[in-house]
């Protein structure tokens, strides 16, 4: 046990100083320092794109508490990824009403258009794509949202249109 | 480009809300820009603060949300006047916490998305109005980590409400003291639930827990916490200024329940969109005012509140949408966004499409739910195939009946037995279409194995 812990201290995973002062912020704003532990692997995943394990001992140091606090958080939400994605990621909304407004075609023509399918990243590395819980868009679906922004509807004909702005 | 980027809408004009009759929405503007801190003031916000701050006990704002009967508005439907005087407070007892419960994920609803972009402060009030009832020290707004456009208004307005002094120490010189911290999420349908909510607040896996003790008891840090939804907070500051009776009379003879609801419709109609109505406003209204089902087609079914609520029938169009009425049909209202399926499409492959959000979405911590929601996917993904066998649509009653209240830790599983029961009681003849093969003959294993 003592030898794992080693092995990961030993990747050497820096917390930028920047992000350290953003999660030291955030745990000020609740009662206990583990509260932080979502907004802190946000905070990482913002600069690296997603939260390698090294990331893990590291964060729980800054909070002080253990790694395996961190790591059952981080492997529980959805939007913390744990392997690499691409530079733009897909969410596509797979939910009730965007099923009813032809949700299938829509992802079968980003599946067609990028060559791969959910949980998978262009080989280019400029795009994953992952289905996403409801968006709160049903008015205007089917929708998705690439990085911070939501679209909708977005009928399979415009997808590859849609993809071009991103570089 | 022909795709553009999402902004949430309401579908009634200016011209149209009161303040009189409209009390969640009559300040949003049409042209959808948020409304700043100067034009909520001018428009008498954080009035009604003022006035109860300083000239009103926490037990009368109790009492006046009682008797205005404000129904929790996330689905659950139970009177927040009735939460706020069970919080526990008093002598000895801390300060507490106050959340915001807004990560809207229920499959068909997009109401709270509205409030938050571009009426900020009305929720911000209604939580100080919350706080001071309930003795909280501290609130936050819970909001899934996708609102990012909700995540950027609600900041401004927490920095703006702050430096007006809204927010902080004696709050309008009453000498109350609250102030409010946005904490976003990163996904996970459960942490809608009430208590996995505060299992995540804390930085935890967003498992639910035991009840009780409620959270208004022993909540975030074990201290007394008071949860509710978004447009359940932003009915208090009206309730405040005009009172119970001017809520209720909101409503007249529609329902017993009060004020307005924020009403919408989504699948393959004319005009998808959102309303402010009085709360038991038919659905034949709403579906109207959505200008009925797109290329003439026939309603077929309907959900009255998102996705775990039961399926209702065209012959339900004139009931109430209130909380009883609803209820009585053995539905639930939910969350008031009603979700229209049109006479091509198929339940089955609806309900197969909701378990599987169910079933992703399970928290896995109890065993109904994290294995009965999978099995429950693959019979109705054989049935959709082509595929059952004989027994399937009786085991399906039974998996509905087993996921059922009562049966597991929380109410997800609930949610989702919900619209398979109403589905096999109004559709079955869609299941049994599927039924093909002799009893174990077409699926031996019925334990599901790998991805759903």
């Amino acid at each position: 046990m003592n030898d794992t812990a080693r092995t990961i201290a030993s990747d050497g995973f820096v917390i930028e100083p920047e992000d350290r002062r953003a999660i030291e912020h955030e745990r000020d704003h609740y009662e206990q320092p583990q509260a932080a532990c979502i907004e802190a692997l946000k905070i990482v995943q913002r600069r690296h794109g997603w939260v390698p394990d090294a990331a893990i001992p590291a964060i729980a140091e800054v909070l002080g508490v253990g790694p395996a606090d961190v790591e059952g958080v981080a492997t529980f939400y959805s939007l913390i990824f744990r392997q690499p994605v691409g530079r733009h990621v897909i969410l596509v909304c797979d939910s009730s009403s965007c099923f009813l407004n032809d949700y299938e075609e829509l992802r079968d023509a980003l599946s067609a258009e990028l060559g791969i399918g959910f949980g998978q990243t262009t080989a280019d590395g400029r795009f994953t794509l992952l289905p996403v819980c409801c968006l709160g868009a049903c008015d205007r679906g089917p929708a998705l949202m690439i990085d911070d922004c939501t679209y909708g509807p977005v009928a399979p004909g415009d997808v590859a249109d849609l993809l071009e702005g991103f570089a | 480009m022909s795709v553009t980027r999402y902004h949430s809408q309401l579908r009634q004009s200016a011209a149209e809300r009161r303040a009189e009759t409209h009390p969640l929405t009559w300040r949003l503007r049409d042209d959808g820009a948020r409304i700043g801190l100067d034009e909520y003031v001018d428009k008498d916000g954080y009035a009604a603060v003022r006035e109860v701050l300083n000239r009103q006990s926490p037990d009368d704002v109790i009492a006046t949300m009682k008797e205005a009967n404000v129904r929790g508005r996330g689905g659950a439907g139970f009177s927040a006047g009735m939460k706020w005087s069970l919080t526990m407070k008093g002598p000895g007892i801390p300060r507490g916490y106050l959340v915001c419960n807004a990560d809207e994920m229920e499959p068909g609803t997009f109401k709270d998305r509205l409030l938050l972009e571009q009426q900020p402060h009305l929720l911000i009030e209604g939580m100080i109005l919350g706080a001071y009832a309930n003795h909280s020290r501290y609130g936050y707004i819970f909001l899934r980590g996708e609102y990012v456009e909700a995540a950027r208004a609600v900041q401004q307005a927490l920095d703006e409400a702050r430096g007006a002094g809204w927010l902080g120490d004696d709050i309008a010189g009453s000498g109350f003291d609250f102030d409010i911290a946005l904490h976003t999420g990163a996904g996970r349908y459960i942490c809608g639930e009430e208590t996995a909510l505060i299992s995540s607040l804390e930085g935890k896996r967003a498992n639910p827990r035991a009840k009780p003790p409620f959270p208004g008891q022993s909540g975030a840090w074990g201290k007394p916490t008071v949860v509710n939804n978004v447009e359940t907070f932003c009915n208090a500051p009206a309730v405040m200024a005009h009172g119970a009776k001017w809520y209720q009379d909101l409503s007249g003879e529609l329902s017993n329940d009060g004020g307005t609801k924020l009403f919408g419709v989504s699948g393959k109609v004319e005009r998808t969109g959102l309303w402010e109505l009085p709360i038991g406003t038919p659905g034949r209204e709403l579906l109207e005012r959505a200008g009925g089902l797109r290329d003439g087609k026939a309603l077929k079914t309907w959900l009255p509140g998102g996705g775990s609520t039961g399926f209702l029938l065209p012959e339900h169009l004139d009931s109430a949408l209130d909380f009883d009425t609803i209820g009585k049909l053995g539905s639930r209202l939910g969350t008031g966004l009603l979700t229209v399926v049109n006479e091509d499409q198929s339940v089955l492959s609806l309900v197969r499409n909701l378990e599987q959000f169910f079933a992703r979405e399970s928290c896995g911590w109890c065993t109904p739910c994290r294995d009965g929601l999978p099995w429950t996917v693959k019979l109705l993904q054989a049935l959709e195939r082509g595929e059952g066998e004989r027994g399937d649509v009786e085991l399906l009653d039974k998996l509905a009946d087993d996921l059922g209240p009562g049966k597991t830790f929380c109410a997800h599983a609930p949610g989702a037995a919900m619209p398979l029961a109403s589905a096999l009681q109004y559709f079955r003849d869609e299941f049994e279409r599927g039924v093909t093969h002799p009893p174990r003959t077409a699926h031996a294993d019925p334990i599901p194995v790998g991805q759903i």
